[in-house]
């Protein structure tokens, strides 16, 4: 492989946040992704929203996805967002959230700029190929 | 890329966006269309940070090393870029890049700039892209830069290399440690770290790594194993016959969990960086570097050259079922696809 070839390779960050000690699903799911082929960050437990954002922003990831179980999504998202946005970060970063969201936060989250969001039991491949399918186009 | 994007690019990382900083590196990652141009530009505005690379074996404490002393920088009040390279996997190129989670000193500080990087399966590229992606960081008005990678192989003493201080981690009681010592490294390391020092067999892993060095220095005391005359190459820190100028790699002991031996590993960096300042071997070393930059782009742009030239005579395929054959050899071939190059390099040298 002549070292100039354009490799281009899809970089997830897989994010904890808030005080939600269950990682295996996290865990699970960086693994798929690295099986998929994609570089994966792992951000370790119970991040602060600002970390995810350094995190996000200096990894340059194409996508976050963020686990969530404890039922904070509401007040972590958003924090999550406007930090994106506060480092121009938010416009080409695929955001997928996945856990336990009721049906009645769905559309709320989908508004904030989450692209969609994963439930338990989600077969992996459907989470692979949608961010196969939707990863931002750098330019 | 366009040449509008490419100079707002510029302009926003020296202007010190960490967005654009974080997307020029990913251009240097990917080889995107442009990225040479861009390094090109940025090496103009580098030359102001220090560069300490770390390695050694996985799980001896590098990660929490790093985020301990890039600490100690950012509470002097230096600002730190750290460039982590994992090994990706071979069969899906996929990686799980996991260093991150030590940085805990340093949450929520933007001043400290992290960035994992993945082998990606280049062959020799990664050196590459990690002096690229040091030049970023560098341009970028970082005062430290740090490089960490797991010492396993002839590609990860290449990207430490490009670095002012080599730093070799070494956990105690691990005989392993010692074997991958023999095995290279312990010619490119400037300063030994024996970290979890408070495990058992600190003391005798520090006193083998003292020997060891010691021997280093001089392959003569050691047992005659044949290697008469025997030099480290191109090592700065030694020049010939002048013992002042030598550089004795110290060992120090460090507990990175409890940060301690951190104050002191950093003072035996300061050392090491003044040791290099006042006898030349600052600019010894960065010779040797750009030297070595120069003819690996060479190298590669050359073979990539020789890629159309390749194709022109049928495939690599072709050419290689023609030698198992028997009816030609690699020699031939490689003198054949080389003609256009060496007429025209003769061309030039007879005008």
């Amino acid at each position: 492989m002549s070292a100039d070839t354009e490799q281009r390779s899809i970089r997830c960050l897989v994010a904890k946040v808030g005080l939600d000690g269950h990682d295996r699903g996290a865990h699970v799911i960086a693994r798929a992704f690295r099986d998929a082929g994609f570089e994966v960050i792992y951000s370790g437990l119970h991040r602060a929203p600002a970390e995810i954002v350094q995190a996000a922003v200096q990894e340059d990831v194409d996508v976050l996805g963020i686990s969530i179980l404890s039922g904070a999504h509401n007040t972590l998202v958003p924090k999550i967002v406007d930090g994106l946005k506060e480092y121009d970060a938010f416009d080409d970063t695929l955001i997928i959230v996945g856990g336990i969201i009721p049906d009645g936060d769905r559309e709320k989250l989908y508004e904030l700029g989450v692209a969609e969001i994963f439930g338990p039991g989600t077969p992996m491949e459907e989470t692979v190929s949608f961010i196969r399918e939707n990863a931002p186009e750098r330019r | 890329m366009s040449q509008a994007t490419h100079s707002a690019l510029i302009e926003d990382l020296l202007a010190g966006k960490h967005r654009a900083l974080a997307r020029a590196i990913t251009k240097i990652e990917n080889r995107s269309p442009g990225y040479r141009d861009l390094v090109s530009e940025l090496h103009s505005h580098t030359g102001n940070a220090t560069v300490v690379g770390i390695t050694g074996s996985p799980g001896a404490g590098k990660s929490t090393l790093v985020d301990k002393l890039a600490k100690q920088y950012r509470d002097q009040g230096d600002t730190v870029g750290i460039i982590a390279v994992d090994p990706s996997s071979p069969y899906t190129g996929g990686a799980v890049l996991g260093d991150r989670i030590r940085m805990a000193s340093n949450v929520g500080d933007m001043d400290v700039f992290f960035r994992s990087m993945s082998a990606r399966g280049q062959l020799g590229g990664l050196s590459t892209a990690t002096a690229d992606a040091v030049k970023a960081l560098d341009a970028f008005g970082k005062d430290r830069i740090i490089i960490e990678t797991v010492g396993a192989g002839q590609n990860e003493i290449d990207i430490v290399k490009t670095a002012d201080t080599v730093v070799v981690l070494v956990q105690p009681g691990s005989g392993d440690d010692v074997q991958m010592l023999k095995a290279g490294i312990l010619e490119i390391g400037d300063i030994f770290v024996v970290n979890k020092a408070d495990m058992s067999g600190a003391t005798k892993t520090v006193a083998d790594l003292e020997e060891m060095i010691h021997m280093r220095g001089d392959p003569m005391a050691g047992l005659d194993t044949g290697h008469h005359g025997f030099e480290i190459p191109e090592h700065p820190d030694s020049p010939d016959g002048d013992n002042e100028d030598r550089w004795e790699p110290p060992v120090l002991k460090t507990v990175a969990t409890h940060n301690e031996g951190i104050t002191e590993f950093r003072g035996a960096l300061e050392k090491h960086y003044t040791h290099l300042k006042t006898t030349g071997g600052l600019q010894a070393n960065a010779r040797i570097r750009y030297a070595e930059e120069i003819r690996q782009h060479l190298r590669s742009d050359a073979a990539r050259l020789l890629e159309s030239e390749i194709e022109a005579a049928g495939g690599i395929d072709r050419l290689a079922d023609q030698v198992a054959d028997r009816r030609t050899d690699p020699y031939t071939i490689a003198d054949e696809l080389l003609q256009p190059l060496t007429e025209c390099v003769e061309n030039r040298l007879d005008s």
